[in-house]
């Protein structure tokens, strides 16, 4: 168990910069996930705090020391793969022994260590045979078992799921999340999944081209995003973004409207806004209903009907042509060309000075 | 309808065996024509040669050939130079180019795909345009064994050994294998604590099976087969391999009967290193043809 320090971290492949500054601190036992769309370096980030990509500039400590030069193995880190990277000329158990086999640990030692880890990730059933003869469930728990027995100060897991079908997924999932709570050691985790982050980090950190957009807890990113990527990645289905003007700007509110949405004062959230400007309303899909009464905020049809039994998703076109998502309970069924007016809290929606 | 199909399908495969038992016979036939030739004295031998005969155990047969061929030539001495000079040859060369291909891909060192390509280079430059200059390389180089210092290398095994051992298409073959090998299980290795030697030995060298006999049946055709370097370099008898041998039955007196029976004794050890990698040979080249 130790602390992660990251100071200013960057990283360049001859002039292309792709990790533009990165400064994170991972508390011990923390579980942070970096979290992002493919190519914001967020795997570049944890390979460089693993020690498999040079630090280009910048700092990185692992419990207190820096260890920008040292070599993966003398960091106390261990990583498990997005392809399980376990070797299939090795039995189970010589898998897991690897790393303990390389340093020389005595037999005793050794074999506790395989079955304790065995017993952990409840696959001591699985030891003897090859990996050819293994799930990708059992193969991921093979990487993780790897993992364990090196007691590392920090679990780093580059996309550990993304091999694994759906079902598969959620329980490896809950397995990782449990771990963690067993062990109660530092992990990195990085996914593209939002749910993989949500569901499972402590902290979350959004990472776009190379630098961090915001970090923080889940539910804290979740409602009160900084800025437009972060309310826009997390959050199933994805927020509803508005093109709208400001008409009006007060101490705490902005109002805002257009084409098919009637004036609204919502939170500025200490955002600066000057009235006539453009800016972009978000509205999560979740927080949309039908006016039972009056005339509603939004007007608009329904196009096409989403059943998904827990919720109703509603793909709806407003009046000035734009699409709106919108998740009612599971019996508010509305047929699609059926004219609706919608509803929404205000104190739930963002505004963002910046335009899609 | 299924009847015509399962008849097509029939017949299909009827030819398709026909075909394959054509190209296996016209493979097949010189080596049965060398077995049969080699019992057969050399007036019958030449006779058969006009006929079907030519492939079949008939008329006098007898062992006198091996004998006369024992008699004329040291013929066991030049199979264990063979065998010697091909085997050690071929050990060293799976050793120190799959360690070049090894350092290629994964080590990281300036001008390595510089140096890379110049080694590709040489795999267009024919061995009959080095091999004079590396006669007089070898005639000047010092050596100290177990008779001390020496200058010169000429008329040993070492000098049939050491300039073969490294060559641009085994470094090839071991560096495009290594580059297929999906790197993720190196980065593993480098984390648990491995070094670059055992990762070589413990993982790479262990999945490198395919490879490896590739590399060892393509290196051991090209040594066994060896005939003009030794030919330059070697003039003392107890040196020579079962090539440079052959010539003893093309003297005044070309004894046909003997060259098939010195030919019969001499491909034993090709079929029996064939037989042995035979399975991976075959399933290298698949995965090869595969891959495209």
């Amino acid at each position: 168990m130790a602390t992660v320090k990251l100071r200013g971290i960057r990283k360049s492949y001859g002039p292309v910069e792709v990790i533009k500054g990165v400064d994170i601190d991972i508390n011990d036992g923390e579980f942070v996930v970096f979290v992002g769309p493919s190519g914001c370096g967020k795997s570049t980030l944890l390979r460089m705090i693993a020690g498999l990509e040079d630090i280009t500039r910048g700092t990185l400590e692992i419990d207190g020391k820096r260890v920008n030069d040292l070599e993966p193995s003398k960091r106390g880190i261990a990583m498990v793969f997005q392809t399980y990277a376990i070797f299939p000329h090795m039995s189970v158990r010589e898998n897991v022994a690897f790393g303990l086999t390389i340093n020389g640990v005595g037999k005793a030692e050794k074999e506790a260590k395989v079955a304790e880890a065995a017993r952990i990730l409840q696959m001591e059933h699985l030891l003897d045979r090859r990996p050819s003869a293994l799930s990708g469930g059992q193969r991921q728990r093979v990487a993780i078992g790897r993992a364990i027995v090196r007691d590392p100060k920090v679990f780093l897991f580059d996309e550990p799921l993304s091999n694994l079908d759906a079902a598969l997924r959620m329980d490896m999932r809950m397995e990782i999340g449990k771990l963690h709570q067993d062990l109660g050691a530092s992990m990195i985790y990085v996914t593209h999944d939002q749910v993989e982050a949500m569901t499972l980090a402590d902290r979350i950190v959004v990472l776009k081209d190379g630098q961090v957009m915001q970090a923080g807890a889940p539910m804290d990113l979740y409602h009160e995003p900084a800025n437009l990527f972060v309310a826009g990645f997390l959050g199933a289905p994805s927020m509803n973004f508005m093109d709208v003007r400001v008409s009006e700007v007060t101490e705490s509110n902005v109002t805002v409207s257009n084409g098919a949405l009637d004036p609204v004062a919502v939170p500025r959230k200490g955002r600066d806004f000057t009235p006539g400007q453009q800016a972009t309303l978000g509205v999560r899909p979740q927080y949309l209903s039908p006016a039972e009464t009056g005339r509603g905020m939004l007007h608009g049809r329904v196009a096409l009907t989403e059943r998904l039994g827990s919720e109703t998703v509603l793909d709806i076109t407003l009046k000035d042509g734009s699409k709106l998502i919108a998740a009612l309970g599971e019996d508010r069924i509305l047929a699609p060309g059926t004219e609706v007016n919608l509803n929404f809290d205000p104190g739930q929606a963002h505004v963002f000075p910046e335009q899609r | 309808m299924a009847a015509i199909s399962s008849d097509n399908h029939g017949l299909r495969l009827v030819v398709r065996y026909a075909v394959l038992t054509l190209i296996a016979a016209i493979f097949i036939f010189p080596l049965v024509f060398m077995v049969m030739s080699s019992f057969k004295p050399d007036l019958q031998l030449l006779r058969d040669t006009s006929s079907f005969r030519a492939f079949l155990p008939v008329g006098d047969l007898s062992l006198d050939n091996y004998r006369d061929a024992f008699t004329r030539a040291p013929v066991a001495t030049f199979v264990f130079n063979s065998v010697l000079v091909t085997g050690l040859t071929v050990l060293l060369s799976l050793l120190f180019c799959s360690l070049a291909a090894f350092s290629f891909v994964f080590l990281n060192w300036t001008g390595r795909s510089v140096l890379l390509s110049v080694i590709l280079a040489t795999l267009i430059v024919p061995f009959e345009t080095i091999a004079i200059p590396l006669l007089l390389l070898v005639s000047k180089l010092p050596w100290i064994g177990l008779d001390g210092f020496q200058i010169g290398w000429l008329n040993s095994y070492r000098v049939q050994i050491i300039p073969w051992i490294a060559d641009g298409l085994t470094i090839f073959l071991f560096v495009q294998y290594f580059k297929d090998l999906p790197k993720e299980l190196i980065e593993a290795s480098r984390v648990e604590g491995a070094s670059w030697w055992q990762i070589y030995r413990k993982v790479v060298m262990p999945l490198s099976g395919p490879v490896l006999a590739t590399a060892a049946i393509l290196k051991f055709l090209v040594m066994y087969n060896q005939y003009l370097w030794p030919l330059i370099v070697v003039q003392q008898e107890s040196y020579r391999p079962v090539m440079v041998g052959l010539q003893y039955f093309f003297q005044l007196d070309t004894a046909w009967g003997e060259i098939m029976a010195y030919l019969t004794v001499i491909t034993v050890p090709v079929l029996a290193f064939y037989l042995v990698l035979q399975r991976a040979f075959i399933a290298s080249i698949a995965s090869t043809g595969v891959k495209g």
